[in-house]
């Protein structure tokens, strides 16, 4: 089974990729299988549970849905990419100091989409950040904790990123 | 160390109080390593933000091959021929396994009955049981050739339904040929029945009986991790890697599969993504097992969300109650028929339904009861443990009672429930010298009623609600583990306990460091791999920090004792004049810390101190469940919602937890373990049911499209989590174990809500706004 094969051309965490993939292959396929950035999770696989989310072009969309070959040319950041130096970023410093973490399987992706929203609005309001995060599950229940994180790294309380 | 209190002697075992338990002992806060108490940042935690956590489906291995499996669109059909010459010429594929091809009989596995085989053999009994399985180098590979397995196959009535399991005229689940000979239940859709009860039901006296039947639907447990799974040879043995909760009793499972010793089958279970119940016992690691042991390589298994909807439910209920009152409002007595309709393999869904039923009448003095308990079985997914293990669904039907007497003898709602309430000592459970009520339970219901404002005024379309709900927790269980006090002072706990959320990894590591005067940073704590870390029964039932909190306790306090004598060779001094307080080694002239001491004493060879604890509750043949409950998880929830009475919607406007957790060793993980139930309870209450076509059997609402999970825009407006803390648990400094909690009582406290709002009693769960609707649109006319 020969699958069908295009050429594709990334900037992942900031490191630029050339590809070839099947045509058929999800971003998130990608992302995992080919480049090993397994920190992207995949769940229902069809844009419901917000897992597999990351930036694309500064956008946060689900991985899942979106072919490789549609995201030729663009720019990708996954969890691997945030932060610098070893230190967490804001975000990531928040859900710990808030305990937005509970199993941790939905995290990585309940973080890039706060990503998503802290880029276009640093200061968003509590009900914007339940609807911003209204697509990513956590079956553990930690939405609360996770909103306060968020609401905390929008007001710039607590980071005190650490070395690691 | 006080004294008199949990010291250890010098054989490392501490002292026992009566009750059987250590005594909680003041805590040193500002000791060093002295974390006990406060919420120490999650263990783990900063693996779970970076994405460098390793699930199992993160895990790679070299050459491994891809497993998919084959299964049909209904629940039951008779095996004809499969053709698999199509699909076993796809490029890639390297094997296309019937249970033909499988040794005879096939193989048959589960924790209680070995009724599951490792392929369907001559009919499927549910929706998505797999009838074959196919290898490939790709999992495109994989999934081709599953589309080109031909199963001839006819269709077949199924029995899904409660009332068709009781229905002598259905077709038979499980072929008598699989049952003892005497199995009284042979010929019949019984898996097995129970009687639970003391005193005289039928001769009671009662001034007023309330009868009513109540239903739950099942619900899937929906770990955003699905299940995965790896098997590769390994030496002489095999290697099974499995998101699973018990990597020891998979162990266990795949030596008897194998025919191999416990020695050389390791288990690795990297910490699951979730697992509530569904990750407790072996689904598809058999299979890949025998798989891999036959093709010589490394196989991967990941299941797609819609297969573990097909792997992993609760059961239904049906609850049938006929209750006594006296006109005081005290409870009479209690005479309870249950049904619950397991899937076509037992799993550990016949547990869930004898250990809830047996606490059928509540955390309330009764009199009388009698329990009648059926375990049916169907034509649907096997139902196995859920979060709560059965305990909300009989909560659901004895609180519902409780509110119905209450209107219908013209009590207060939060008044009947604290007169009826056992108090600390009493038996719930009348007779069988079972553990009495352990806890000042009243307290927990006040304080959910001063949270919410019981009695106070309400707007118009709002309504509260209150409830509580009790389980009974381990009733056996077995946990061990190894302690390293390494020569620079920092130690690494060895411990089988599995980390899905709950935090073990971060309790665990705070004993140790409070024991041990270790830094939590200075703490490793190493899990999922049966061949490093030794053995621990089971992580369910709320049991580890209770279970092997007590056995890492012990290994550190036989530490402690083999500290205070090197301290008395190296220095000179008698050992009872060592005393090891607040993470500091205490001489008669000095006090020195740990490193120190192990440097004086282990020299430049160095060294470690090892220690080994463990914590048992052994069988008890006479009891009805095997052995009496180590503790009783025991919780209140009030609610307060209001009703749109055109739509039937509810909205939660707060809510609020309480639970009886004797001492929170880490108060933010357990109000995160309490918060995440009631929100899965909110779930299960207002929206979760899986529905099964009526005439395939299939699974209509599969996968997160259609079935719906609450989101961060479903939780209610207000929340609180709140413990009461009265340090009388058998856990390490009065712990009970908690995480299931918060979710006992949440559906009888919503519905109770609803009819204080709206007028209308719901009996089925979930409370639906179209079931809402229509209750109001019969009661309006």
């Amino acid at each position: 089974m020969a699958a069908e094969t295009m050429a594709v051309t990334l900037v992942v965490n900031g490191r630029a990729r050339a590809l070839e993939v099947a045509v058929h292959r999800t971003l998130l396929d990608v992302l995992r299988d080919e480049l090993g950035l397994t920190g992207s999770k995949e769940c229902c696989a069809e844009g419901e549970c917000g897992a597999c989310t990351v930036l694309v072009d500064g956008d946060g969309i689900n991985a899942c849905l979106v072919l490789a070959v549609e995201a030729d040319g663009s720019s990708v950041t996954t969890i691997e990419g945030l932060g610098v130096d070893g230190r967490l970023s804001r975000l990531q410093d928040a859900f710990l100091a808030a305990g937005g973490v509970q199993c941790g399987f939905c995290i990585p992706g309940m973080v890039m989409s706060a990503e998503a929203l802290l880029a276009r609005q640093a200061r968003a309001t509590p009900a914007e950040i339940r609807e911003a995060l209204s697509g990513n599950l956590c079956r553990c229940g930690g939405y609360n904790q996770i909103c306060a994180a968020v609401a905390a790294a929008c007001s710039g309380e607590g980071h005190e990123a650490e070395e690691r | 160390m006080s004294a008199g209190g949990a010291e250890a002697g010098p054989d490392g075992r501490s002292e026992k109080i009566a009750g059987g338990r250590p005594r909680a002992e003041k805590l040193a806060r500002d000791a060093r390593g002295a974390t006990i108490g406060t919420s120490a940042q999650r263990v783990g935690g900063f693996e779970r933000v970076t994405g460098s956590q390793r699930f199992v489906a993160d895990l790679r291995l070299d050459e491994v091959l891809h497993v998919k499996l084959v299964h049909l669109e209904c629940a039951r059909a008779r095996i004809g021929h499969v053709d698999t010459t199509e699909a076993a010429r796809v490029p890639g594929v390297r094997m296309v396994v019937t249970a033909a091809e499988l040794p005879q009989p096939v193989a048959r596995f589960g924790p209680g009955y070995r009724d599951r085989p490792l392929l369907a053999t001559g009919e499927t009994k549910y929706h998505g049981e797999p009838v074959a399985a196919v290898v490939a180098d790709t999992v495109d590979a994989a999934s081709e050739a599953v589309r080109l397995v031909h199963v001839e196959h006819e269709q077949l009535p199924a029995v899904l339904t409660i009332a068709a399991a009781r229905d002598e005229r259905s077709p038979l689940v499980r072929e008598p040929g699989l049952r003892a000979a005497d199995d009284p239940h042979r010929d019949t859709n019984t898996l097995t029945e129970w009687r639970f009860g003391w005193g005289d039901v039928p001769a009671a006296h009662a001034d007023h009986v309330v009868e009513q039947r109540y239903t739950a639907a099942s619900t899937t447990h929906f770990a955003i991790e699905p299940h995965g799974f790896l098997a590769a040879p390994d030496g002489a043995g095999i290697a099974v890697w499995s998101s699973i909760q018990h990597p020891y009793v998979l162990q266990r499972l795949i030596a008897d599969t194998l025919e191999l010793p416990l020695a050389r089958v390791r288990v690795f279970a990297p910490d699951p993504g979730g697992g509530f119940g569904g990750k407790q016992h072996a689904k598809y690691e058999p299979l890949l097992a025998v798989l891999a042991m036959r093709i010589g390589r490394p196989l991967r298994l990941v299941l797609t969300l819609e297969e573990t909807f097909q792997a992993v439910r609760s059961p239904t209920f049906e609850i049938g109650i006929r209750s006594g009152f006296m006109r005081d409002g005290t409870i009479a007595f209690q005479d309870i028929e249950i049904d619950g309709l397991l899937g076509a393999y037992a799993d550990i869904g016949h547990r869930v339904i004898s250990k809830s039923s047996y606490l059928a009448c509540g955390p309330y003095r009764v009199p009388d009861a009698r329990i009648h308990v059926r375990a049916l079985l169907s034509h649907t997914p096997p139902a196995t443990a859920l979060r709560g293990f059965g305990s909300p669904q009989m909560a659901w039907a004895f609180e519902s009672q409780m509110d119905e007497a209450a209107r219908q003898l013209g009590f207060d709602r939060l008044e009947i429930r604290v007169r009826n309430l056992a108090h600390r000592g009493e038996e719930i459970v009348r007779g069988a010298g079972d553990t009495p009520a352990d806890g000042d339970w009243a307290e927990s219901v006040r304080r959910a009623a001063d949270w919410i404002g019981w009695g106070d005024p309400l707007p118009d379309g709002h309504g509260r609600g209150i409830a509580v709900g009790i389980k009974s927790s381990a009733t056996t269980g077995a946990s061990y583990a190894i302690v390293r006090l390494l020569h620079d002072g920092s130690a690494i706990v060895l411990a089988g306990t599995s980390d899905m959320g709950q935090g073990a990894r971060t309790v665990l590591a705070q004993i140790a460091g409070q024991e041990l005067g270790v830094p939590i940073e200075r703490v490793s704590v190493v899990m999922g791999d049966t061949s490093a870390a030794p053995y621990d029964m089971q992580t369910s039932a709320s049991r580890s920090t209770v279970f092997m909190g007590t056995a890492v306790l012990n290994a550190c306090r036989e530490i402690r004792g083999k500290l205070r004598a090197m301290a008395s060779d190296t220095y000179g001094v008698e050992e009872d004049r060592v005393v090891i307080a607040d993470g500091t080694i205490h001489l008669p002239d000095r006090e020195i810390d740990v490193a120190e001491l192990m440097a004086d004493a282990l020299g430049p060879m160095h060294g470690e101190v090892i220690g080994t604890g463990s914590r048992r509750g052994d069988h008890v043949p006479e009891h009805p469940l095997g052995g009496h409950a180590a503790f009783y998880e025991f919780s209140c929830t009030a609610s307060e919602v209001a009703v749109d009475r055109e739509t039937g919607e509810v909205e939660l406007l707060r809510h609020v937890t309480v639970s009886d957790v004797g001492k929170a060793l880490n108060p933010a993980h357990v109000a995160m373990q309490d918060e995440g139930a009631a929100i899965m309870g909110l779930g299960q209450t207002l929206m979760e049911q899986l529905i099964f076509d009526e005439t395939t059997g299939r699974i209509q609402n599969l996968g997160a499209l259609d079935y719906r999970i609450p989101t961060t825009k479903d939780v209610p407006l207000e929340m609180a989590s709140l413990v009461v803390e009265n340090e009388d648990g058998p856990g390490p400094y009065g712990a009970k174990g908690t995480g299931e909690s918060g979710l006992l009582s949440t559906a009888p406290a919503v519905a109770s809500a609803v009819h204080d709002a709206a007028g209308v009693v719901i009996r089925d769960l979930p409370l639906t706004p179209e079931r809402i609707w229509r209750a109001l649109q019969e009661r309006d006319g």
